[in-house]
């Protein structure tokens, strides 16, 4: 008897709990099955809606910011949004509380309900999350800011949304800087480009008088590093973008190259170039200190620290051959850490410190990848004819890059787009740009 | 004694393209064959020249900067030309092909370039005349994606620089 009435408590704690813990998303194998989620259109009544067309030409900014929030959760690939026209409940309604057996007709797991209004030339946003299976509200926030800044309140919820279901950091309110590519591959045009990591707002940094290369975000400030030919003096080149003010890192007789930010902003670490050989230095920003890091007479490249700043990985080929190493960021203790076979370069550690991104050539073929910061667990997660240059999304689940197609004999069908692909190996997608593109970067979250 | 050498010159030229042009009815890879030796370019298809008779440039294999006998011969011709020019310098430009990642090709361009320099230099050419600059992958001379287009892109050339 005692007997039967712990096996129905077991049953029954096992069913609550399951219902509990229904909407979470493990992000750390590839998802097959995404969640399916209804994005309620955030409701907007009819004043709001006229302030909004005077502030910022759009009627409907509530629908607008649903339909952001809907495309990043798709794209990440972790998510299902449904078909809006399913919708069996009002917007305004649903917010307030939702019947959530409407929902879990239309098979919705999770909703997200909001409402927004323009007044005083402030756009006011609330939002809530909610557990049709369990019935009940995950998250409830509201937070004001300048109407122009409405696609990127769409970002912030798709944010928290991300965080809540996921356990981890989203990625949604970043950008991506790269370079933007024009004209024959024998005298290809190249500009600086940033653009919201969703493909949206691009704007040109650089009108492309002189060629641009390997654009960087600084991870804790709106400055990014680059390789400018300007003058013809190829030289590492600190850009604000907010200001629009650029000077040349350092005082080097010759070229430098390979820039990348320390992940405390604070200094950049890149190649320089004399009489055939490179090697890797650092510039301090604040006192501009230039501190010699390897003196081989070998290729030292691609250098990039990791997130704690205390090592630093690089592309060199004193072995002959291209391969990646790890040494202390001063310079010792030089470990090769590839050994698999065939080409490697561009390691990129990851901002959760366990993995190295990377560049493979196998025999004709292109792969990006990742080992552990030791080189052990090598793992392919994209084999094409020429992709390379891997960037992390800042939460470390999301490398893009880019990717060329070959050209016929007479050099017709080049091409350079921006893809990403989720660590998992699944979710490989085209990152929409208004030109062909190279050399992505991926900044931090723009909030928080 | 020179102008019968380049006389020589030119009816050789004119001999090995009649045959490299023959092998192209023939066979396209008899054609590839012909003008790569190893995976080195020896052709004269995208080849400028400084002077009668000094070519501009010269091809590398896969991954290297070591300077061919072919390339040794071109460089020589140029380091003369430059000695009886002396008014005259030059930049190097490296170059390399396609299939590699952007920045190590930045290097590699580099080391080619010097590799051309140092050989100058050695040929008495000062080095103050002669400046260097790397354009990676850049800037290819031939778009086909194929391994003679990407042989004519590994090069190192000598530019008049006034």
């Amino acid at each position: 008897m005692i007997r039967i009435f712990n096996l129905f408590f077991i049953i029954f704690f096992l069913l609550s709990a399951k219902a509990y813990s229904l909407i979470e998303i493990d992000i750390t194998r590839g998802n097959l099955d995404p969640l399916p989620i209804a994005v309620s259109p955030l409701f907007q009544d009819d004043s709001s809606k006229r302030n909004s067309i005077n502030e910022i030409k759009i009627e409907n900014v509530g629908s607008e910011i649903s339909l952001v929030v809907e495309n990043n959760l798709k794209i990440s690939g972790l998510f299902n949004p449904l078909n809006k026209e399913a919708f069996l409940q009002k917007p305004d309604i649903a917010h307030l509380k939702p019947r959530f057996e409407d929902w879990a007709l239309i098979k919705a797991q999770a909703l997200i309900t909001g409402k927004v209004t323009i007044e005083d030339k402030k756009l006011k946003v609330e939002f809530r999350l909610w557990d049709i299976l369990a019935g009940r509200e995950m998250m409830a926030l509201a937070f004001t800011t300048v109407p122009s800044n409405w696609r990127r309140v769409g970002h912030i919820i798709s944010d928290k949304v991300y965080e809540r279901l996921t356990g981890e950091k989203g990625y949604f309110d970043t950008r991506i800087i790269y370079v933007s590519e024009e004209g024959p591959k024998t005298a290809r045009v190249k500009k600086l480009a940033i653009m919201d990591q969703d493909g949206f707002n691009t704007k040109y940094l650089t009108l492309g008088n002189e060629l641009v290369l390997t654009p960087r975000f600084n991870p804790t400030s709106q400055m990014v590093t680059y390789l400018s030919y300007f003058k013809n003096l190829p030289r590492v080149y600190l850009l604000d973008i907010e200001t629009g003010t650029q000077e040349v890192v350092g005082d080097f007789p010759g070229m430098t190259f390979a820039p990348r930010f320390s992940p405390d902003g604070k200094k950049i670490i890149m190649s320089f170039a004399k009489d055939g050989n490179s090697d890797i230095y650092t510039m301090d920003l604040e006192n501009r200190i230039v501190e010699r890091i390897t003196n081989h007479p070998s290729i030292d490249t691609s250098p990039s620290y990791s997130p704690d700043n205390r090592f630093i990985t690089f592309n060199s080929d004193r072995s002959g051959f291209q391969q990646i190493y790890v040494m202390k960021s001063d310079g010792s203790n030089v470990k090769r850490i590839s050994f698999g076979k065939g080409l490697y370069g561009t390691p990129v550690w990851s901002p959760r410190g366990d993995l190295i991104a990377f560049t493979k050539l196998h025999k004709g073929k292109f792969y990006i990848g990742v080992m552990r910061t030791d080189g052990s667990g090598e793992r392919l997660l994209t084999e094409n004819y020429y992709q390379e240059a891997p960037s992390w999304s800042p939460n470390g689940r999301v490398l893009i890059f880019y990717r060329e197609t070959k050209s016929n004999d007479k050099g017709e069908g080049f091409s350079a787009k921006l893809w990403s692909i989720d660590l998992t190996g699944y979710n490989e997608r085209q990152v929409q740009t208004e030109t062909d593109a190279s050399d992505p970067s991926w900044s931090s979250l723009l909030s928080n | 004694m020179n102008f019968s050498k380049s006389f020589r010159n030119t009816f050789l030229v004119i001999l090995l393209s009649l045959i490299v042009s023959a092998c192209a009815t023939k066979k396209t890879t008899t054609t590839v064959e012909g003008q790569m030796q190893g995976d080195v370019y020896t052709g004269t298809d995208t080849v400028k020249y400084l002077a009668d008779g000094v070519p501009d440039r010269v091809f590398f294999a896969t991954n290297e900067s070591i300077l061919t006998t072919k390339s040794r011969d071109t460089l020589r011709k140029q380091a003369n030309w430059l000695r009886e020019n002396s008014s005259i310098n030059v930049v190097v430009e490296g170059h390399a092909d396609e299939r590699g990642t952007r920045e190590y090709n930045l290097a590699l361009g580099e080391r080619r370039a010097n590799a051309a320099k140092d050989y100058l230099i050695t040929y008495g050419i000062s080095a103050d005349r002669i400046s260097v600059i790397s354009y990676g992958k850049e800037r290819p001379v031939d778009s086909g994606s194929n391994p003679l287009s990407w042989s004519k892109n590994r090069r190192s050339v000598t530019v008049k620089a006034n």
